[in-house]
């Protein structure tokens, strides 16, 4: 990390079609395929479509924190207090059913956390300029513990049975609601990093923040917004997840910011940012989603399987690396 | 004189007085010292993990895997006390430090010969370390009846009125006092958090002095691994979970800077005692311990913010938020 190195200056370009088939996202392509068969020869009770609709939950509220944390890491930022948003904005919703409200205003409450507790972390990175790790970490501990305080060692019930459509509903057939926005939402944030001025901004500020502020780019306006999408993103998956379970505890969520952020650099973004793509992150997410599928029909215990995601967090940096110090 | 007075030091030592009065004014039975003796014992952990902590973070790196470090030595160690009760003491902790410095070592090979983010290694050895125990425990408990009584017995064990514990603790503050200060390694300590450019011009290899500061922390983890299950003659799967975050929280309490090269061992044994003196307090003036979690959080920041305040009074460098964003990502 400290040493200086020169950007590669390749005397010709290479094809587009070449560069396609090197490029990262088309070796994770290969790998979810080599996963999916691999699967589906271990298991017998793999290939059938309720199962693997099952197997969609296991990534579909991840992956939709995992697509603003992408464009968050891009911009060379990160937010390590996602999971700790969701186990808020959920006891919220919980707080607000002693109220009687309805479905609509269970959503609003939802969001609107995830986007006040966005903007706590946008407003302590880009308005006081303090390193977003730390920050993170710090808000990490806050609103798991304003849930802590709220609900100490008890829980929340009893949410309307519409509300439960946001997690356990489905659109036609095996396809849920919830793998439904998580398809709208891999569009859209497609379109935003990929086809606006706002989504090349990103990646200018993840290379050079200091010549993208030089080159009129509000740098910290971006990273704000970015930190906003983020808790709101955490808001939409608190919403989901407090459906498809009906319930809320402090415990809610333990541990996603880890494997979020697993699933994004899986996904080829870089984690000191300036590069990366939606489509590899939306591979990445059902890469992990099979994997632990997978993992789980063949009755490996849940904290074994964090062995192998932590494993994989490392061993997807290390491997490059280890590949270009052999080459060299 | 007046630098030191206005130092984060004596402000923290301030502070912690202020605290422990306002404290004793409602419940005088607070500052006995007996009671005293309880906090500095119960907080003794959370000090020798922070001062690791605190060179590591010098070096403009961060190592969450601490809390999962202790666990896993405290459970290799356990399960040894049980399979061979005799083995004595002191190879139990010779033991100790080793296996927390090779997990140490693990975390500081990757950061300086792969140079991955010191983040991203130490997120994922957090989960693996802790996923380990699981698999040599098979996710059963080690229980005190099980333990022999020298290898509990041992923390707990009073010498002049101190328990060994927060003898231990001293001794590691001593014994970092004088490595950071009077070493060629504790300096390049700083050298590389300030600025790692020029300490590559001066002779100093940036990669091995973040390696070593990783081996460091391993080894107090590891030693604080044995410690912990000893004291608490239990040893399962998920203790001191989350406690890397209460490590971290004291060192930032402490001055550390989170971009490296400023801070001292006595600012990060300081900031420990604050939380240790907060955490104990709370249920004596009749705080629900589920507090704590969301005070650590505000505590950690609270001082990030004033650290950040207290490098700009200063006018520590203009160039050094250019370079701080050019590099930001270093941090990160």
């Amino acid at each position: 990390m400290t040493d200086i190195t020169a950007r590669q200056i390749p005397d010709r370009l290479q094809s587009p079609v070449l560069k396609a088939f090197k490029s990262w996202e088309t070796l994770l392509l290969a790998v979810a395929i080599a996963i999916f068969i691999t699967n589906s020869f271990l298991s017998p009770y793999f290939l059938n479509a309720w199962n693997l609709s099952d197997a969609t939950f296991n990534f579909t509220e991840k992956a939709m924190i995992a697509f603003a944390m992408a464009l968050l890491i891009v911009a060379g930022e990160i937010d390590l207090s996602v999971a700790s948003i969701i186990a808020l904005a959920s006891t919220a919703m919980g707080w607000a059913l002693q109220f009687d409200v309805g479905v609509v205003p269970l959503v609003l409450i939802g969001l609107g956390t995830g986007l006040v507790c966005g903007a706590f972390n946008g407003f302590l990175v880009t308005g006081l300029g303090l390193p977003s790790i730390v920050v993170t970490i710090g808000t990490m501990s806050l609103f798991r513990g304003i849930s802590y305080i709220i609900l100490g060692d008890q829980g929340f019930r009893g949410y309307p049975s519409e509300f439960s459509y946001f997690g356990q509903g489905y659109v036609w057939w095996v396809i849920s609601f919830e793998f439904v926005l998580f398809a709208v939402l891999a569009l859209l944030y497609y379109m935003l990093l990929h086809r606006t001025n706002f989504g090349r901004a990103v990646y200018a500020i993840g290379n050079n923040p200091t010549g993208a502020l030089f080159s009129g780019i509000r740098v910290a306006r971006v990273k704000f917004i970015l930190f906003l999408l983020t808790g709101l993103m955490a808001g939409v998956a608190a919403i989901c997840l407090t459906a498809r379970l009906g319930s809320t505890r402090p415990t809610i969520a333990l541990g996603w910011e880890l494997e979020i952020v697993t699933m994004v650099v899986l996904g080829g973004v870089n984690i000191l940012g300036g590069s990366g793509t939606i489509p590899g992150v939306v591979i990445a997410a059902f890469v992990m989603g099979l994997v632990t599928f997978g993992l789980g029909l063949l009755n490996v215990p849940g904290i074994v399987m964090s062995i192998f995601i932590g494993c994989l967090l490392i061993g997807v940096i290390a491997l490059p690396r280890l590949w270009s110090m052999w080459r060299a | 004189m007046i630098r030191l007075l206005k130092s984060r030091e004596a402000l923290l030592v301030a502070v912690i007085i202020a605290l422990t009065a306002l404290i004793a004014s409602r419940f005088p039975a607070f500052i006995a010292p007996a009671n005293l003796v309880n906090v500095f014992t119960d907080t003794s952990p959370l000090i020798i993990l922070a001062i690791g902590q605190a060179i590591v973070i010098l070096t403009r790196c961060i190592d969450l895997s601490v809390a999962s470090n202790l666990a896993l030595t405290g459970m290799v160690c356990a399960m040894v006390n049980v399979a061979y009760p005799d083995l004595p003491i002191p190879v139990i902790i010779g033991m100790a430090l080793m296996l927390g410095a090779a997990l140490g070592a693990i975390n500081g090979i990757l950061v300086w010969k792969l140079t991955i983010p010191p983040i991203v290694v130490t997120l994922g050895t957090l989960t693996i370390y802790r996923g380990i125990i699981f698999v040599i425990s098979d996710g059963a408990w080690v229980n005190a009846h099980e333990m022999s009584a020298s290898f509990t017995g041992f923390p707990r064990a009073e010498i002049l009125g101190l328990p060994v514990l927060a003898w231990l603790a001293i001794l590691t503050a001593a014994t970092f006092f004088v490595v950071i200060a009077r070493t060629p390694l504790g300096r390049s300590f700083y050298a590389v958090g300030g600025n790692p450019n020029a300490s590559v011009y001066a002779g100093i290899n940036v990669g091995r002095t973040q390696f070593w500061a990783f081996v460091l922390s391993g080894m107090l983890a590891g030693l604080t691994g044995y410690l912990w299950v000893a004291r608490y003659s239990v040893a399962y799967v998920d203790i001191a979970k989350g406690f890397e975050l209460e490590v971290v929280a004291a060192c930032v309490i402490g001055g550390i800077a989170i971009a490296g090269g400023a801070g001292t061992v006595m600012g990060a044994i300081l900031g420990a005692i604050f939380l240790g003196i907060i955490k104990n307090a709370l249920p004596v003036v009749g705080i629900s311990p589920f507090w704590q979690l969301a005070i650590s959080g505000a505590a950690i920041v609270i001082a990030v913010a004033f650290n950040a305040r207290a490098g700009r009074a200063k006018g520590r460098i203009i160039l050094k938020k250019a370079e701080a964003q050019a590099q930001g990502a270093t941090a990160s």
